[in-house]
């Protein structure tokens, strides 16, 4: 007759349980693995609008010139010892309040275009965002 | 001296451009700082200055001084402390021989607009001994609401924006204000309602009259790359053309720099704050670090003493370092 499985003798016992142990490690492994994977890889395809940063250097922008799909948001970052203020050329568009060192302001574009911007109190500092 | 004289105007065997380049000589004052941004220490302007002038600083009818630029709220490594040395200013001021008449303070007050900066430097400029202050804005005083906070503060009697004139013992001064409605890819801006308003200021004055204008931006192109100019100010200049004394008093760039165009004078000054780097040779116009040691060498203030009937102003630009 064979032997029930939960009834076999000891060494058996003691060979599984080994192998169970090793197969819920590495199950464990993987799970822990997987939940850090999104976070590390990049996949558009999940996130529902995907953001673009731009930083404030040296009295310029950087990059200068983006390209983005519509119903991106766009922030910006401020590492100079100055303040800023990030404005549309189009008065209508968006204005930042001044942005001192480590602050950032932050927009999302929807509709498809060129979008010229400088910095209101800085105006020789230009730059541009392209829609697509 | 005589060398060097080709427009005895005052005939006092002085001219302005032969001053300058005696000061030259001298090893202080304005063509010395105008090569780089860094002052070496030196002795304070006056006592440099050779018999000559100080005569005829002493025969002056009236003198004012003009800081600039005191950015209270900046606290990085360029000066993690200009409230203090606002204050070493207003000491100076006050240690001088002469009372001055007044105060004229070409903007940047505070740092980002907020209610507590402009406090702060009101109450330490209440020490100052010197009559009534004059202000005008710089870009970082009319960070919130178009400047209203500003105008609510220091407006009072000024027109549109904040521009003004008054009448000082014969002398006309007129306060503008170039900081505001920034264009893109553009320098500072007066735009046409402050235009209309100067041209009719000074319609009725006879040309004899000596012309002072302060304002934040240099009315001159500096260096446009930084934004150091105003785009119309070649029309405000123009309604001045006709006047015999025209000095342009400007901050903004945290350095000394001077320029003449036939009457008119142009002077910019150290800020009481930081120093700046002087055009091109650095990548960004931006607060300038220099050692800790060397920070009240680059940081100063304007005496300008005013003689009737003479050509120009005498500006004397001392830092705040003590000799």
């Amino acid at each position: 007759m064979r032997a029930l499985f939960w009834a076999r003798p000891e060494e058996d016992m003691k060979k599984i349980s080994w192998i169970l142990g090793l197969v819920a490690t590495l199950l464990t492994a993987i799970t822990l693995t997987a939940g850090i994977k999104p976070i590390l890889a990049v996949d558009p395809g999940d996130k529902p609008a995907s953001g673009a940063t731009i930083k404030i250097d040296n009295f310029s922008f950087g990059p200068s010139n983006i390209t983005i799909p519509a119903g991106t948001t766009v922030t910006w970052t401020n590492n100079d010892d100055v303040p800023h203020v990030v404005a549309s050329d189009d008065k209508q568009m968006f204005k930042s309040k001044a942005l001192d060192t480590d602050d950032h302001f932050s927009f999302t574009f929807t509709k498809p275009g060129t979008y010229n911007y400088y910095c209101a109190i800085h105006p020789k500092m230009t730059a541009k965002v392209v829609v697509q | 001296m005589a060398d060097f004289i080709k427009d005895n105007i005052n005939k006092d065997g002085i001219d302005r451009r032969g001053f300058l380049q005696c000061m030259a000589w001298a090893g202080t004052g304005v063509l010395y700082t105008l090569h780089g941004g860094i002052l070496k220490s030196m002795p304070l302007m006056q006592g440099a200055m050779g018999g000559n002038d100080m005569a005829k600083m002493k025969g002056a009818d009236f003198s004012f001084i003009q800081i600039s630029d005191s950015h209270i709220g900046f606290n990085k490594e360029a000066n993690p402390d200009v409230t203090a040395t606002l204050q070493v200013a207003v000491d100076r001021i006050n240690s001088a021989a002469a009372q001055p008449d007044f105060l004229l303070h070409t903007g940047d007050i505070s740092q980002l607009s907020k209610p507590s900066e402009f406090d702060t430097a009101e109450q330490v400029l209440k020490g100052v001994k010197a009559g009534n202050i004059f202000y005008v804005p710089g870009e970082h005083d009319v960070l919130t609401d178009d400047g209203q906070q500003y105008l609510d503060r220091f407006g009072r009697g000024t027109k549109g924006k904040g521009w003004y004139s008054f009448d000082h013992k014969g002398a006309h001064f007129i306060g503008l204000v170039n900081v505001l409605d920034l264009k893109a890819g553009g320098l500072g801006s007066l735009g046409s309602s402050q235009l209309e308003w100067l041209s009719a200021d000074v319609k009725q004055l006879k040309s004899s009259t000596p012309i002072v204008v302060f304002a934040h931006i240099p009315l001159w192109t500096v260096y446009p790359e930084w934004g150091w100019g105003t785009d119309d100010s070649e029309q405000a200049l123009g309604y001045l053309k006709r006047f015999g004394s025209v000095s342009v008093l400007n901050g903004h760039i945290h350095q000394i720099m001077q320029k003449v165009e036939g009457n008119i004078t142009f002077h910019t000054a150290l800020s009481t704050a930081f120093p700046q780097p002087a055009p091109g040779t650095a990548s960004s116009p931006g607060p300038m670090k220099v050692p800790a040691d060397q920070l009240r060498n680059v940081l100063g203030i304007s005496h300008v003493n005013f003689v009737r009937g003479n050509h120009s102003l005498a500006i004397v630009d001392s830092p705040l370092a003590r000799p």
